[in-house]
């Protein structure tokens, strides 16, 4: 099961608690080729990041408009907001999906009205509610042009090696997220050449390590993935999908999931599904919170510090 | 042209003639789906019985065989696929999204009925 870090002192019991807050996006940066997390926007206008940063936001869900948050689009708007107002620009975004909640042109257009507001340049992995159409041909025209098989691909940024992958696709009854062999081919063949040294970031829309496999909120060959990134010096995985801030590290890997920016979803078992969490209106707002993350070289244990934002 | 007609007309009766008797009048069932569940989780019918799958979650879900034998589109909340299994035998289906989702229809044979 997942292992929560508390280096702060943190009891398990906030750390929890704190797992459930909806939040707006993170803002990451690479000091000395290790990604680390700044925290939600708020906090990280307050530490004037250094060096090359990137932005995660994740979970935008479009088109929803159920009792958890009817408006989905207004709380993307106020995250494009908060983006936007960062003293020290972003080098580019990455989404990790379920942009939109049943893959209609309109949520897409609607998506990509208000995420154009951020002014900075996109790299999207689809989540499962952006691939309903036929054969996801929506995802693709729009964000896959350049990207292999399903829509993955990787690029080199701030001397980063990024890896997007898709395991939202030719799921199997029974199991979780998958990658298929295609996939897990193509990435033993773009990590083969690169020297242990340099900095990998993989993301993807589910949570590559097995959080709570009862709710499928895991990858049934994740395993094989991170085998194939294990040698490398300094690996980040950054993943959306389960709407709650979630981390652990597993020696030079460290796992990290996002929040959305829509609606909130329940700790693992704390209610009978992983559906759309309800909470009061003025609750929904004061639950942006703040997630500061250090990934430590070597193995050590990431210091997680969640704090919620005044409502 | 008499021939054509004639042809025709058979095409007609044919295509007019009521389904087998064996099916009962009651023949439809329903799958719920509540807090990405089946339910009931398995469900036995007889052949030529229409299931229909209702979702109630506020999450979209498909209803797909293992086999691909069928496959809803996803369903919106409230939204709702049928299918009718006219064959004997054992079907195995899943949420496409949520694969952790899965379900069985076994629909018996029908007393006359050929496969």
């Amino acid at each position: 099961m997942t292992t929560h870090h508390d280096g702060d002192g943190t009891t398990r019991r906030k750390v929890l608690e704190c797992m459930t807050w909806a939040g707006t996006g993170l803002l990451w940066t690479v000091s000395g080729g290790v990604p680390r997390s700044l925290g939600l926007v708020d906090q990280a206008m307050a530490e004037e990041p250094r060096g090359f940063t990137f932005l995660q936001i994740s979970d935008s869900h479009i088109g929803f408009d159920k009792p958890a948050n009817p408006n989905a689009k207004g709380t993307l708007e106020e995250a494009i907001d908060l983006i936007k107002g960062l003293p020290t620009k972003p080098s580019f975004m990455i989404h990790t999906g379920d942009i939109t909640h049943l893959s209609r042109p309109s949520e897409f257009d609607d998506a990509d009205t208000i995420i154009a507001r951020a002014g900075l340049d996109v790299r999207y992995v689809p989540g499962e509610h952006d691939i309903l159409d036929p054969d996801g041909r929506l995802y693709r025209e729009r964000y896959g042009r350049e990207a292999k098989g399903d829509g993955w691909y990787s690029f080199d940024a701030g001397g980063v090696h990024f890896i997007g992958l898709v395991n939202v696709k030719n799921l199997k009854a029974g199991g979780m997220g998958s990658f298929g062999e295609d996939q897990l081919k193509w990435l033993a063949d773009d990590l083969k050449d690169r020297t242990a040294s340099t900095p990998v970031v993989l993301f993807a829309h589910v949570p590559l390590w097995a959080i709570y496999e009862t709710w499928g909120w895991g990858t049934d060959d994740g395993a094989r993935a991170l085998e194939l990134v294990k040698r490398f010096g300094s690996v980040t995985v950054l993943n959306g999908h389960i709407h709650q801030v979630m981390q652990k590290v597993e020696g030079s890997i460290a796992f990290h999931t996002a929040r959305s920016t829509a609606f909130p979803q329940p700790a693992p078992g704390a209610a009978p599904s992983p559906g759309p969490m309800k909470v009061a209106e003025d609750r929904l707002r004061s639950m942006l919170g703040v997630a500061s993350v250090t990934v430590r070289r070597g193995g050590q244990r990431l210091a997680i510090i969640d704090t919620p934002l005044r409502g | 042209m008499r021939i054509a007609l004639l042809a025709f007309a058979i095409g007609a009766a044919v295509a007019c003639v009521a389904p087998p008797p064996a099916a009962p009048a009651d023949d439809t069932a329903t799958v719920t789906i509540d807090n990405f569940a089946f339910a009931p989780q398995e469900l036995t019918v007889k052949a030529g019985t229409t299931v229909t799958w209702i979702n109630r979650d506020d999450i979209p879900h498909t209803v797909t065989a293992v086999d691909r034998s069928f496959k809803s589109n996803a369903l919106d909340t409230d939204e709702s696929y049928s299918f009718t299994f006219s064959t004997a035998g054992e079907y195995g289906y899943f949420c496409s999204l949520h694969p952790h989702m899965t379900g069985t229809i076994v629909v018996e044979g029908v007393i006359g009925a050929t496969r």
